[in-house]
């Protein structure tokens, strides 16, 4: 069967920060895709740009960033596709598009609920905002959502205030806000890295029962290999603000391409036969944004790191399938061949 | 489910801090260029910290600077307005006289610049002696009449016809002084209430939070005139000085002692002090390597911004006639002249002490800021 | 909530105390007894003093007594009958001459309380959403000299300008002696209202729950009145408890400036003429006054902001 077309395409998105100390480039080049009803997750270390290519695709980078270049395809059903990249973040289409038809839910719950006002008067105007509802219309809506996001006594919580709950129940609460007006793409940023190990199953659980039961599609944000094997359907792997590897989430655990890849999973502690055996770790640091190293900005990293090829030359981009590729000169029949000449 | 995490991620943070450890010696001579580097990109700070610098000259060379002393008068000169510099090209500078009519109503004397009279005047000319930061015997003054009897008012007389350039610039010491001995005082106040308040932490804190709020709640002009008004009357003019400065540190101590304070408790938890406990210091020298340098920018910033506010203080004080007394010079003792509407009409250049005020307190407060913007290099 | 304000209440007490305290020892401070300097000056003047008054006098304050007992007696006059003592130079009580002229006090701070927020509030709105930009510049301008600038400079440079310029008079109780008195003490805490208001505002506005908002659609506008504005309204009513002080201190100097019939002007003559009972119990009570605004404010603060109504800081 042919792949319809993804519900979002990201191509070659480049988000740039001007910063007085100079240029961070923290996206640069990211492509990816997300089909209708798939969850993708994109993994990778910390600072490696995944916030920044999240909040990209709703116009919501922070003041010095810029969407640089590249294209956010946005295809609803039976609507004419819209690029999300030439949207004026300020724009009234935009605002429709967030919340109404892409929601986010944030790694930090509690702060990302006002304390001033009550759950319900949050939730009530995410409802509003999108949907023709009156007040008391749109108080019942939010009972509902609450209740569907596994909040017990939801009606009395709609008139608590964020501090009077845990983490796990704000987090909770965000995702009811993000179901306000049943969207078609939900982005969840890391939204279980702020809580303790059993709330996160839960909120995990969740999460994949409502986008069995909404059949929404997910692009979800993690540095947890754990909860990618748990939810994802499609995997991309992120370094220093491009994306290294894609593919299925099986392809990527059972079959990495990418050393970088490879040595993600290397350093997953594993239960049982592995046990007590010293981790791998990737040696160095993750390099800042703003000095990337030339060539493959993994290559200082990389213990497959061919010299003269891999610190010169981009790595080339490899299609192995629809939504599987890589971007590694290991993988590269002419490049490869080239290399070895180079070593002989 | 086995939740496993991404280890690489913990790795390179562990990595990150020890190499934060090995960068702190490094780190403390760096902060002070650093702190210098971000205070000179803000301009208005630069050009708060030049104006600074003169308004201190001034002080320190005051008798030389002032063309008479600050007890000279003549009173056939009363409120006699400005007169101009001239320049002539041949015999050098000079200023017209006056010519005096007396009101027939009020008797007092209006004053007319006199185009025909020249009074010649000239740099470093022979006036009254003095001794230089109370040592070196003088008598040259940076300008003044040719003749010490001839009248010279560039920024015109007071009521009894008193040089005012004169007594502006012998006050600018007082006012200036003023600012710094109270703020001395108030910064040992400062630290040792703030420090044993941020260090000992619990009831300590909390009693002396509570005495620091008091201070802070009651209005201070009241009480400094209050104060100031119980002073005995026989006291001499420095008593007075000295008493004046302690009523100010008193209260001005309380926002020190909060600043202080605070960064005691926000540095115990900076991460680089822990990193430092970690690498192994010892407690005096968490304090002194790592925790003092990166206080003291902090506090050179509160400091600078606490002088002003006293200048202001005794302006006030000394302008409503409660804080210094004539002899004694201050920019407030001289504005206690411009009491009233009817003098300003009269004599608008009464008004100048003001400011005199406006310009060291704004210089001041720049400095202040750039300071306390640029002791936080790492933010922003 | 009530808990709060009981607790609140009940922390008043100790700083109530040390102003009495502090009052008193400003009554006491003058060398000798006041009812001895007030005798001389008398007699000097060629006036007799009848002994029999004196002794009265005498007991009613209880000189002679060591100072607790005397504050004991001062103290429970005031609490108990409303009795601040007399003012030697004017022969009235004190209660009643603080009372002609503490009504144009308040109403005065009261005013010049609601100029700086009307002044502040839009400005300091302005300078965050448009961080950098002219208007900003502007303001921060402004906001320096406001606070370089001393109150009774800026009265006195208006009352010269009104005088000269369009040849008005401004002394004593007139509506321009009054507007110049309230924009003076207005402008003075302005500067660091603006400064507070667009500090927090700029630190509420990278908050996440402003991202989050943003991220469910709210227009930019209703963003900013809504959170923001909402969270930064709550340190500016606490700068009631900073601006109260300045204000109250001002509007000493300023009255005195302008010759207006608060209690400013009384205080600085009983200072003068060493009047202390009078002197004393006008700072007693400014001060007291001052705490209870501040303890106001606070109630005030508490019941917008939902974290201290329902006990959760
Ligand atoms: N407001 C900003 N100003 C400058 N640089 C930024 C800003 N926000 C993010 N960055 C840079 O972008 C890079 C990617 O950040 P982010 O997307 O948040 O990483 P993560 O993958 O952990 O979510 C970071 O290295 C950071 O330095
Ligand atoms: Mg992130």
């Amino acid at each position: 069967m042919p792949r319809e077309d993804p519900l979002l395409e990201i191509s070659d998105l480049r988000t740039h920060f001007f910063t007085r100390e100079g240029t961070v480039r923290a996206v640069d080049g990211v492509s990816l895709t997300v089909p209708r009803g798939k969850t993708v997750c994109v993994v990778g270390e910390s600072g490696c740009g995944k916030s920044v290519t999240a909040r990209s695709v709703l116009g919501l980078v922070d003041e010095p960033g810029r969407i640089v270049s590249g294209e956010i395809w946005w295809r609803r059903r039976g609507q004419e596709p819209v690029n999300l990249a030439q949207l004026g973040p300020r724009s009234e289409e935009m605002r429709r598009v967030r919340g109404g038809e892409i929601s986010m839910v944030f790694q930090e719950p509690m702060a990302s609920l006002s304390p001033m006002y009550t759950i319900g008067d949050q939730l009530v105007e995410a409802i509003r905002m999108h949907l023709p509802l009156t007040q008391e219309q749109a108080r019942e809506r939010a009972t509902d959502l609450l209740r569907r996001a596994g909040i017990p006594r939801a009606e009395e919580r709609l008139d608590a205030y964020s501090f009077q709950l845990s983490g796990g129940m704000c987090q909770r609460v965000m995702i009811a806000i993000a179901l306000a007006a049943d969207p078609a793409l939900l982005i969840a940023d890391e939204p279980t890295t702020a809580l303790d190990v059993t709330t996160q199953a839960r909120i995990i659980d969740l999460l994949r029962d409502l986008q069995a039961e909404t059949g929404m599609s997910v692009l979800f944000i993690t540095h947890d290999l754990g909860v990618v094997a748990e939810i994802a359907d499609e995997v991309v792997v992120m370094y220093l603000g491009t994306v290294v590897e894609r593919g299925g989430v099986d392809e990527i655990f059972h079959d990495p391409k990418h050393p970088y890849t490879n040595a993600l999973l290397g350093s997953i502690p594993r239960m049982g036969a592995g046990a007590g055996r010293r981790l791998a770790t990737i040696r160095g640091n993750v390099p800042h944004p703003s000095d990337r190293p030339a060539g493959c900005p993994f290559h200082p990293r990389c213990d497959a790191a061919i010299g003269g090829v891999c610190d010169v030359s981009d790595p080339p981009h490899i299609v192995f399938g629809e939504a599987r590729s890589v971007r590694c000169v290991l993988h590269d029949d002419v490049h490869r061949s080239s290399a070895a000449e180079v070593r002989a | 489910m086995t939740t496993v995490l991404l280890d690489a991620d913990t790795t390179s943070s562990v990595e990150a801090g020890a190499e934060t450890g090995t960068k702190n010696g490094r780190r403390t001579a760096k902060q002070w260029r650093l702190v210098w580097w971000k205070f000179r990109q803000h301009k208005l700070a630069m050009v708060g910290l030049v104006l600074m610098f003169g308004i201190y000259l001034v002080a320190l060379f005051a008798e030389f600077l002032a063309p008479f002393g600050t007890s000279t008068f003549n009173s056939e000169y009363t409120y006699a307005p400005p007169q101009r510099i001239h320049v002539d090209w041949g015999e050098g500078l000079y200023v017209h006289g006056y010519t005096s009519t007396i009101d027939e109503e009020t008797f007092e004397p209006t004053f007319e610049v006199d185009e025909s009279q020249r009074i010649e005047i000239g740099l470093f000319v022979k006036g009254e002696e003095y001794e230089l930061f109370g040592l070196i015997p003088w008598d040259r003054h940076l300008i003044g009449p040719e003749d010490p009897g001839q009248p010279m008012y560039l920024l015109g007389a007071d009521r009894n016809g008193h040089d005012l350039l004169s007594r502006l610039i012998h006050g600018t010491r007082i006012s200036m002084t003023i600012g710094l001995v109270g703020v001395a005082m108030a910064l040992v106040l400062g630290i040792i209430l703030g420090g044993v308040s941020g260090y000992f932490g619990g009831r300590t804190d909390t009693v002396i939070q509570r005495i620091v709020e008091f201070f802070m709640s009651i209005p201070g002009i009241p009480l400094w005139m209050g104060l100031s008004a119980a002073l005995p009357h026989e006291w001499g003019p420095m008593q007075r000085y000295f008493a004046i400065t302690v009523i100010l540190a008193v209260i001005g101590w309380t926002d020190m002692a909060r600043v202080v304070r605070g960064r005691f408790l926000s540095l115990r938890n900076e991460e680089f002090v822990t990193s430092a406990r970690l690498d192994g210091s010892g407690r005096p020298r968490v304090i002194y390597r790592h925790m003092l340098p990166s206080f003291t920018s902090h506090l050179i910033a509160s400091v600078t911004l606490s002088i002003p506010a006293m200048i202001l203080a005794e302006t006030s004080l000394s302008f409503l006639g409660l804080g210094l007394q004539d002899p004694v010079v201050s920019w407030g003792v001289l504005l206690q002249d411009a009491q009233n509407v009817r003098v300003l009409s009269t004599a608008p250049w009464l008004m100048l002490p003001g400011v005199a005020v406006i310009v060291a307190v704004l210089a001041l407060n720049f400095v202040g800021d750039g300071l306390r913007d640029a002791a936080d290099p790492y933010k922003r | 909530m009530l808990t709060y304000i009981g607790r609140r209440c009940l922390y008043m007490v100790p700083t109530l105390f040390a102003i009495s305290v502090v009052a008193f020892a400003i009554i006491q401070l003058p060398p000798g007894d006041f009812l001895t300097s007030w005798v001389t000056r008398m007699e000097s003047e060629g006036e007799k003093v009848d002994p029999a008054m004196l002794e009265g006098l005498r007991e009613r304050y209880a000189l002679g007594d060591p100072f607790y007992v005397q504050y004991g007696k001062w103290i429970s006059g005031i609490l108990f009958h409303g009795d601040f003592g007399e003012s030697f130079e004017f022969g009235r009580s004190v209660t009643s001459l603080v009372l002609d002229r503490l009504p144009w006090s308040i109403g005065l701070t009261v005013f010049a309380l609601i100029f700086t927020w009307v002044v502040a509030f839009p400005i300091g709105l302005y300078s965050a959403v448009r961080q950098y930009s002219i208007g900003d510049y502007l303001a921060t301008t402004i906001g320096f000299l406001g606070l370089a600038i001393p109150n009774f400079m800026l009265a006195l440079a208006m009352m010269y300008i009104a005088y000269r310029v369009f040849g008005l008079s401004t002394s004593g109780i007139s509506p321009l002696t009054i507007g110049i008195a309230i924009v003076v003490l207005g402008t003075a805490g302005t500067a660091g209202t603006i400064r507070i208001l667009r500090a927090n505002l700029l630190d509420e506005l990278k908050k996440p729950y402003v991202v989050a908002a943003r991220a469910r659609g709210v227009s930019e506008r209703a963003l900013v009145v809504k959170y923001p504005v909402r969270m930064a309204l709550n340190p500016f009513v606490s700068t009631i408890g900073w601006v109260l002080p300045g204000l109250v201190g001002g509007e000493v100097i300023v009255a005195q400036v302008l010759n207006l019939p608060t209690t400013g002007p009384l205080l600085f003559s009983a200072l003068r003429t060493q009047d202390m009972y009078l002197a004393g119990s006008i700072i007693l009570i400014i001060s007291v006054l001052t705490v209870i605004g501040t303890l106001l404010s606070d109630i005030l603060l508490a019941w917008l902001d939902p974290r201290v109504r329902l006990g959760y800081r």
